[in-house]
């Protein structure tokens, strides 16, 4: 369709646009592509070599994994957002299920009680790191690296000589992490709801789009895209019950990534957040409060390390000197980088957790099926990391070249 | 007679030994393009960050709009109405156009009001007749003048009487240096009042209405460009003339002034 320069919708009058998705894609501009069709690859060779790797049960089993360290690892999005890490989140998620364990079975406390205080802790855990990093400017890497150190010791002396603690069965914390699923009825209407109201959010754009003279597309291409969504969700959650279904620490992760989404791309500290992670110094001088950026940015991070620490907690029914050690951290921060999201800060999105987190769960979880040893694991995840960093930076050279860096 | 916008009498400022500013005066008006030049270490970054609120003066007065102010903090200039565009133009390189436009005063209620402030951006680039191919994409894709161009439309977001520009340009070639002495042009068209601080001769001529010269912290000459050639303001600069004026006023024995 040719529209004259006059009538066009005021955004689109210039003929310099480039449009098209091979255009941008050639461009560097390649988005979260890299890891779908990633993922896609391993599904195939999984499914090769072991044909229960896509059953019902095992993806099940992968959603429910996929929680506590998705959550964790929504944290480590938003810190590489503006640019800085927190290495110490598998220790922090450590420290939480330790409080619960204390909290619930040596001091009695309710359930609700022990999460808000475990909650609580990594809070004021991210505040502190935050506060040391804008008022001393010490580099974030060291101050979490001596938090990983100082959070692991406080873990080890809250559990005591026993070294484990076990979280009864009947606990809410427990039942919610391995027994929870979506009674199926509803599970179907939740999809439903989700699909209408991607609907809803699309056409009101449109119709804000229009009513301010911009262009808007087909409003068939949104109602395509959520009857796609609809279909493509209800399959998965039939395919889901005929197992156990669909877990409702998965639908929380999902919930959260939903959440951060929106409010990363569609509120003011959203905005701000990106434009510390792009320019400091710019974000500063357009009057944005970077300091108090930072903090939020800490303290959302200690936040679901914490929450990360208390399903994984539950899940296991029991919180050890092992809970957070060993490859939580790792997986934390590369499934936010297998992801999408930059190292370099500025660049990425809360999806790129729930997307890296499937990657990571779906390696570890074929090479399991295989009876493949945690060594081989560890060998293998390092290379994907090392594949996804090295998409990232050939994808930023590219946007230089092509002048979008 | 235009409005007068900025009035500065006597202004004066000091680090350490060194004396950046000595009893300097300037008259900014409505609707007119004033160079202000001079060779390096003549004060031109120190009085631009003493109007853009980053530095304090030692002593003088400033007027704005004919009413005495004083400029604590950037912010207090930005609420005054003086926008300052900066030599490296502090955009965010990963955020689209809109995003920079109004980075730090988003229209929000809760949600980001997209919509609007896109259209505003469109309407801005209109009238600075601005040609930028889209507001969506990354400042990063954006070519030098481009990226000037959305600095300059960026301050005017809150509609500012006065905009100083340092050295906008610097860095650009031949088209877009002149695509930006246009959008100079528009600017005083418009009704601002636009301090242009600027080493290059040539685009001193092409826009300014007069040219303030600081030659060692001091004042040595306003001129009309019209009127005036070349080299009488080179000479100004460089210190081959010295005004009259300015003789009277340099009494006391002179500081080795160099800025910063």
């Amino acid at each position: 369709m040719i529209q004259d320069a006059a009538t066009a919708p005021i955004d689109l009058r210039d003929e310099r646009l480039v449009r098209g998705l091979l255009a941008r894609l050639r461009g560097g501009d390649t988005g979260q592509l890299p890891v779908v069709a990633g993922l896609l690859i391993i599904c195939v060779i999984f499914q090769s070599l072991n044909g229960s790797f896509l059953s019902s049960a095992n993806l099940v089993n992968l959603a429910t994994e996929c929680a506590a360290v998705g959550i964790i690892s929504l944290g480590i999005v938003l810190v590489l957002l503006v640019g800085e890490i927190d290495l110490s989140v598998g220790s922090m998620s450590g420290l939480a299920s330790a409080i619960l364990g204390v909290g619930l079975t040596r001091y009695g406390w309710p359930l609700p009680v022990t999460l808000l205080v475990a909650l609580a802790a990594g809070a004021v855990v991210g505040v502190v790191y935050g506060a040391i990093f804008v008022r001393f400017g010490v580099p974030s890497f060291v101050i979490t690296l001596a938090g990983l150190l100082a959070l692991l010791g406080m873990q080890l002396q809250l559990l005591g000589a026993n070294g484990s603690i076990n979280i009864p069965f009947s606990s809410g914390i427990v039942r919610f992490t391995q027994q929870s699923f979506v009674v199926r009825p509803l599970s179907y209407v939740l999809m439903a709801v989700v699909a209408g109201a991607y609907l809803v959010a699309q056409l009101a754009r449109i119709r804000r789009r229009r009513t301010h003279g911009l262009s808007t597309g087909s409003p068939l291409v949104p109602v395509a895209k959520a009857g796609a969504l609809l279909v493509a969700l209800q399959a998965g959650c039939w395919y889901l019950n005929q197992d156990r279904g669909v877990s409702a620490p998965f639908v929380l992760l999902v919930g959260l990534v939903v959440a951060l989404h929106i409010a990363l791309t569609r509120t003011r500290w959203g905005r701000s957040v990106y434009a510390v992670g792009g320019s400091v110094e710019a974000a500063r001088r357009a009057g944005i409060r970077v300091d108090r950026v930072y903090l939020s940015v800490f303290l959302l991070c200690g936040l679901l390390a914490a929450l990360g620490g208390l399903l994984s907690a539950g899940r296991l029914a029991t919180a050890s000197i092992s809970s957070g050690v060993g490859d939580t951290n790792l997986n934390a921060i590369a499934a936010a980088v297998i992801g999408g999201t930059s190292l370099f800060g500025g660049r990425g999105g809360a999806y790129s957790a729930l997307l890296g987190i499937v990657v990571i769960q779906s390696i570890s979880s074929g090479l399991t099926l295989l009876n493949l040893a945690s060594s081989t694991r560890f060998m293998i995840t390092g290379g994907v990391l090392m594949v996804a960093v090295i998409v990232d930076s050939l994808s930023r050279r590219s946007r230089a070249a092509h002048g979008r860096a | 007679m235009a409005e007068n916008l900025l009035r500065l009498r006597g202004v004066s400022k000091t680090f350490g030994p060194v004396r950046a500013l000595d009893n300097v005066s300037l008259d900014l008006n409505a609707g007119e393009v004033l160079a202000l030049l001079g060779d390096n270490g003549a004060g031109k970054s120190t009085l631009v960050k003493i109007l853009a609120g980053v530095h304090a003066p030692d002593a003088g007065s400033i007027m704005f709009r004919n009413v005495p102010v004083t400029i604590a903090s950037p912010a207090a200039a930005r609420a005054l109405g003086i926008a300052t565009v900066y030599q490296d133009l502090a955009l965010c390189d990963n955020l689209d156009v809109v995003a920079n436009l109004f980075l730090g005063r988003e229209q929000a209620r809760v949600l980001l009001s997209e919509e609007a402030m896109e259209r505003q951006a469109w309407t801005l680039l209109r009238q600075l007749s601005a040609k930028i191919p889209s507001v969506r994409i990354p400042v990063a894709s954006l070519s030098g003048g481009q990226r000037q161009t959305v600095a300059i439309a960026r301050s005017l977001v809150g509609e500012p009487a006065v905009v100083i520009l340092d050295e906008p340009t610097a860095a650009l070639g031949v088209a877009q240096t002149a695509e930006v002495l246009g959008l100079i042009r528009r600017l005083r068209d418009r009704g601002h009042g636009v301090l242009l601080i600027t080493h290059n001769m040539s685009d001193m001529q092409q826009v300014a209405d007069r040219a303030v010269v600081l030659r060692l912290g001091r004042n040595n000459g306003v001129f009309d460009v019209a009127r005036t050639t070349h080299e009488q303001i080179v000479a100004a600069i460089t210190g081959a003339t010295t005004e009259p004026a300015t003789v009277r006023t340099a009494t006391a024995p002179r500081a080795t002034a160099t800025e910063e």
